[in-house]
């Protein structure tokens, strides 16, 4: 039987979502934007977030074809102060 | 200043990396800004178009360096900066290429963290995997001008040698090294880290670097938007002065004014100049 949450890591935190939860839904948890599956905002601003899983990019084209697994390590980054 | 020199055709030419050309040969950086309010004025003063931003875990406050740089119209140049690995540093480039939709990267791979200088192993590495991946590559590296050959040989498309340790304001310690490495280079040269002033960004240009690159020198100033105005000029007087071609070094003096013509004063009896005596140094009322 499937659970039906999994248990993943986001920048370095645990963080619960339903099973079957892809990068795209959990891009859209995190920023509050709705995104089209080809992972931009619907409205057409850039969003400016980039996703790796287990230290591999996911271009966001991907994101609504990736489904997360449990225990997977995801880093979603974005541009910051600095040099 | 006079806008009709400083556009005469060499003065004027604009700085083109990647096929993008910039007119402003001032990079600035984004680190140390105590807000966003004091950062959007030292860079709207500084006239840059090329501004660098580091890449973090997203916070649901945001930054909103990224909303900034767009709204002011300058293009991000993402960097590596807290990588001590070539592995890290290509990662954090393949994130920044995805989040800013960009092919730049700023590479820094930082040896330790006293001095904040690259591990030139790692740079190397980083570089040429970047490079393969079809990255456009500004490469931060130590004032060395072999490492600084082999890098442009790995096909970066950017050298930036640093004057001194990032935030350190020290300047230009190597300025042989910093020149050789300007004259030896065909692609760009700018000048990372160690500004502290507007003369060492003076000193970078007249030196030969194509630009300068800095931020702690504007951010942490106690007037940031007054340092990036100064620095934008600096960084304009010192290119112009490379151009104009300065005069030799020389170890004696030699005097600007015509030795002929002079007016030689004649001499009075008893030893006395005609000055003295018109000045009546030796009237009985000065003795």
């Amino acid at each position: 039987m499937t659970s039906p949450e999994i248990c993943v890591t986001v920048d370095g935190r645990p963080r619960r979502l339903p099973a079957g939860a892809t990068v795209l839904r959990l891009v859209e948890d995190l920023t509050g934007a709705a995104l089209t599956d080809s992972g931009v905002p619907a409205d057409g601003r850039r969003l400016g977030v980039a996703v790796a899983v287990a230290g591999e990019v996911v271009p966001r084209g991907a994101w609504s074809a990736h489904v997360l697994s449990d225990g997977a390590v995801v880093d979603v980054v974005t541009a910051a102060q600095g040099g | 200043m006079n806008d009709s020199i400083l556009s005469l055709p060499d003065t004027a030419e604009r700085l083109v990396i990647d096929g993008v050309a910039l007119d402003s040969r001032l990079i600035m950086g984004t680190g140390g800004a105590t807000s966003l309010a004091s950062l959007e004025a030292a860079l709207v003063a500084s006239g840059t178009e090329l501004t660098t931003v580091a890449l973090r875990r997203y916070s649901a406050h945001g930054s909103g360096i990224f909303e900034l740089l767009t709204r002011l119209g300058i293009r991000a140049l993402p960097n590596t900066a807290g990588c001590y690995t070539a592995r890290d540093a290509v990662l954090t480039a393949r994130l920044a290429r995805e989040a800013l939709e960009t092919n730049w990267i700023k590479l820094e791979v930082i040896a330790d963290e006293d001095t904040l200088l690259p591990d030139p192993l790692e740079l190397f590495s980083a570089a040429e995997t970047l490079v393969a991946d079809g990255f456009t590559v500004f490469a931060y590296t130590n004032d060395d001008p072999a490492l600084a050959r082999r890098l442009e040989d790995a096909g970066v498309a950017v050298v930036m040698p640093a004057g001194s340790p990032i935030g350190t304001g020290l300047g230009i310690l190597n300025p042989h090294n910093i020149e050789t490495i300007a004259a030896r280079t065909s692609v760009p040269v700018i000048l990372d880290a160690g500004v502290g002033t507007a003369s060492h960004a003076a000193l970078a240009m007249e030196l030969g670097c194509d630009a300068v690159l800095l931020a702690s020198a504007v951010t942490r100033a106690h007037r940031p938007a007054l340092m990036a105005a100064a620095m934008a000029d600096a960084v304009r007087a010192g290119r112009a002065a490379r151009l104009a071609g300065r005069i030799p070094e020389r170890s004696l003096a030699l005097a600007s004014s015509p030795g002929e013509g002079l007016i030689e004063a004649l001499e009075a009896p008893g030893g006395a100049t005609s000055v003295d005596t018109l000045l009546g140094v030796h009237g009985e009322g000065l003795r």
